[in-house]
């Protein structure tokens, strides 16, 4: 594909600030959103349905969590854990959501790099953020098996509601799925990258149209959006 | 892309982008099955939502067998008429309608309307198309598992949809759910694709307020199709969990088979929530598609410009953001908050606004037009009046005191099959006769159209007509049997044998119309490329049926509106969007 991310916009195109900026693009022809490549505008239009998916979640768990009639177990209690003989609330919660922001950091730097071209950093970086993802995601299976074994099940918990297991599995399911997603999108990409594929326009497998270096920001927004949906599930159902 | 300077071309501003390159099939497989090209999409789509829709319509005979002569046949019992209720409405709703409207009519309709050579990722459109079908072949799948397809009704609503008792609770329930997961992660994939090709790869001069209003209401339905599937998504793996692993988000406590269920806790209102999050904008996914292609054919067959353009534009946009914020109107009683229908009845209300503007732009530019009763034509006008018709008992569902009597009475199924129904069918119907010589280079036989249009139309108001009155009269839907009841009259039975012989007449006559589609592709008259003397780009198109890449070697150029039809002055009744003004500046130009 002769992508679209040029940043040609032709005469005429003057930006005029803010508003009319706006209007002027959304009255012009050809794209609504200049110098914007098709994967990117899919990528976002893709974030706000999957927003639309977040929230639907959340929003039932929260009306779950109102409406039951038996008492909500505590967070911070359920997620304690016992290091060096202190009992601290939420660390393990804590340290995951450390994780995953810094992964947002490293992946930042990856697109930084991306558009310098810098073939090895941006590939370095991208694995590093896929690194973090994994360690998130082993993290979250340390603390499912860790509430397994104290007896949580999706159907029943020893504690309270039983829709605090039912919920908990299918948000963190849900999202860890998506993180392990995305794992696997960095580490395609960063091969990509690594090859050099991207530097000499090889074309894809499947699509047989040419890369650019631009994918790795597409990854990246999805990569950013994975993290402020867990911000979200930390807040909600954790910190609640 | 054609490199013309940029003074020639009065108005139109340079390429932004360079032409694309296209993915070209090498072989038999790549081309026609496993195609990345847009217009075979759209015809893979068309075949297996109307092949699946063919399934719903005997479903319905069938259903409307036993509601006729209830007791005279013996091969349907109460659990099987419950599984077709299900089943006829979810196929019609989902894999027929939405699949047919923006698989179908979007995929072949959007990269020819806006100039452009095909979807912008021809790859994951055609994924799109394979999970669609798998979804389909899924549903389908559960005639044939124990215990048959579900017997939830369309909607599912918990606790019933999964409790034994309901036909279909061990496979039909799990593979309905799994189906409809399916559907939406393909859809998605097709609604990306669909929404970025309006919106970033139009041709030179195609500004979004000279897309014709087809392009309009098919991209604002994907849109609202991209925000209301995501709760539909959510309910179907939370009712698919509530189902296989026990957990209780929908179900409360409850006695099941005298016993008391392992279940607690939930609530079955939280679905009724999710489901019509995504229902009611649902039924604008159906409609705003119809709305955009009929005005299309009005336009086209009435040799006008379509009146208020732009009212017809934000019109669309209105009705698809309003219709986010009305879906509790389906909910009246069903124990939710009783002051929520205050609000949602006023939300409804205001709907009838932006709808009603459309039907008077639609009669508007019918007015002194030059009316050409062509089939599309035909089918368009049905639409209007049907529309209106189902639009006006709207009125009466959606004021909370009017709708708590008619709620679950045949006067239901009759408004939403008037308004989402049979009034889209119209304009499937006539989309179908309009594009099919650009699609298969012949015409569809006249007269067989016009009598599937009369058939199809005067049917449609004998079956649904008296529906309504079977609705004040208190008959209620979804009941095997009516039996003796003293509110019902003998006449209401009689009139219920008589729908049934409409709607076994005005099925079968839908036969000539599958005849005319098949005998024509061999027998019609070839059709030349631009047989109804349009405006639009689709039909400019240097081959009949466009080719790979559709445009030849160069992108078309847009220098006016969609809409130009008997322009004072013009040697013709009609002038292309992409015909250059003679002189000076651009020509009936958007107003």
């Amino acid at each position: 594909m002769a992508e679209t991310i040029l940043t040609n916009t032709g005469p005429g195109a003057g930006r005029l600030p803010g508003w009319r900026g706006i209007a002027a693009d959304w009255a012009s022809d050809q794209r609504a959103f200049k110098n914007v490549s098709w994967g990117k505008a899919m990528m976002w239009i893709f974030l706000l349905s999957d927003t639309f998916i977040f929230s639907c979640f959340l929003l039932s768990y929260m009306t779950a969590r109102m409406s039951t009639t038996v008492p909500w177990p505590n967070p911070s209690e359920v997620f304690a854990l016992n290091l060096g003989g202190k009992h601290i609330p939420l660390i393990l919660i804590a340290i995951m959501t450390f994780v995953l922001i810094s992964s947002s950091g490293t992946m930042a730097m990856a697109v930084n790099f991306g558009y310098r071209r810098d073939r090895v950093r941006t590939a370095i970086l991208m694995l590093v953020t896929a690194a973090f993802g994994a360690t998130f995601v082993s993290m979250q299976a340390f603390e499912w098996t860790k509430l397994i074994m104290e007896g949580v099940r999706p159907w029943s918990n020893p504690w309270g509601a039983a829709q605090f297991g039912s919920s908990f599995f299918m948000i963190t399911g849900f999202h860890g799925t998506h993180v392990t997603i995305g794992v696997i999108f960095l580490i395609a990409i960063a091969r990509k990258v690594w090859r050099g594929d991207f530097d000499v326009g090889r074309r894809g497998f499947f699509t047989s149209r040419r890369g650019y270096y631009e994918i790795v920001e597409i990854t990246g927004l999805y990569w950013h959006f994975v993290d402020l949906v867990w911000v979200f599930i930390f807040a909600f159902f954790y910190l609640w | 892309m054609v490199d013309v300077p940029y003074d020639r071309i009065a108005g139109i501003p340079p390429a932004e982008a360079p032409d694309v390159e296209l993915y070209h099939p090498k072989s038999w497989l790549t081309r026609y099955v496993f195609s990345q090209d847009a217009k075979v999409i759209a015809i893979q789509y068309s075949l297996t939502a109307s092949a699946i829709g063919l399934v719903a319509l005997v479903l319905s005979w069938l259903m409307r067998l036993q509601l006729g002569f209830p007791g005279t046949f013996s091969f349907i019992d109460a659990n099987q008429y419950l599984q077709f209720i299900t089943m006829h409405g979810m196929i019609m709703v989902i894999y027929l309608l939405t699949a047919l409207f923006l698989g179908g009519f979007g995929n072949y309709l959007i990269p020819l309307m806006v100039g452009a050579r095909d979807m912008v990722f021809p790859y994951v459109n055609m994924l799109s198309y394979w999970i669609y079908l798998l979804a389909v072949l899924v549903l389908a799948s559960t005639f044939f598992v124990p215990g048959g397809p579900t017997g939830a009704g369309w909607t599912l609503y918990p606790p019933q949809a999964i409790l034994s008792g309901t036909p279909g609770q061990d496979w039909g329930i799990v593979l309905m759910l799994s189906s409809l997961i399916l559907f939406i992660i393909g859809f998605t994939m097709g609604g990306l694709n669909y929404v970025v090709t309006v919106l970033q790869a139009r041709t030179r001069g195609m500004t979004l307020m000279r897309l014709p209003l087809t392009v309009w209401g098919i991209f604002t339905a994907t849109v609202m199709a991209l925000l209301a599937f995501p709760a539909l998504f959510v309910g179907s793996v939370m009712m698919l969990l509530d189902r296989l692993l026990g957990t209780s988000f929908f179900m409360p406590s409850l006695v099941e088979m005298g016993q008391l269920s392992k279940y607690g806790g939930g609530s079955p209102l939280l679905f009724q929530h999710l489901f019509w999050f995504f229902g009611h904008p649902e039924v604008y996914i159906v409609a705003l598609p119809a709305f955009g292609i009929v005005s299309d054919l009005i336009s086209t067959h009435a040799r006008k410009n379509i009146f208020g353009y732009r009212m017809m534009v934000w019109a669309i946009v209105a009705i698809g953001a309003l219709s986010f914020v009305v879906w509790a109107h389906h909910m009246y009683v069903s124990g939710m908050y009783p002051y929520f229908g205050y609000f949602f009845a006023t939300t409804t209300l205001i709907i009838a606004i932006p709808t009603a503007l459309k039907v008077y732009n639609w009669v508007l530019t019918l007015w002194r037009g030059n009316i050409h009763l062509t089939p599309p034509m035909l089918f368009a006008l049905g639409f209007i009046v049907t529309f209106v018709n189902g639009g006006l008992t709207g009125l009466f569902l959606g004021n909370v005191v009017v709708d708590v009597p008619l709620s679950d009475t045949m006067f239901v199924v009759a408004h939403f099959h008037m308004v989402m129904g049979v009034a889209p069918i119209m304009v499937v119907l006539g989309a179908i006769y309009h594009w099919y010589p650009k699609v298969t280079g012949r015409m569809l036989n006249d007269v067989l159209g016009k009598f599937h249009f009369w058939v199809t139309f005067l049917g449609a108001y004998l079956i649904f007509f008296p529906m309504h009155y079977l609705g004040l009269l208190g008959v209620p839907r979804r009941y095997f049997e009516l039996g003796e009841a003293a509110f019902i009259p003998p006449s209401a039975h009689s009139l219920n044998e008589f729908i049934t012989v409409v709607a076994l007449t005005v099925g079968f006559a839908q036969m000539v119309f599958l005849f005319n589609l098949a005998w024509s592709l061999f027998e019609g008259a070839p059709s030349g490329g631009n047989p109804w003397r349009a405006t639009t780009l689709e039909w400019q198109t240097p081959e009949t049926p466009p080719g790979h890449g559709n445009w030849g070697k160069e992108l078309p150029i847009v220098y006016r509106w969609a809409y130009d039809y008997s322009v004072p002055g013009a040697a013709e009744d009609f002038i292309p969007q992409n015909q250059p003004p003679t002189t000076g500046a651009v020509q009936g130009a958007t107003p």
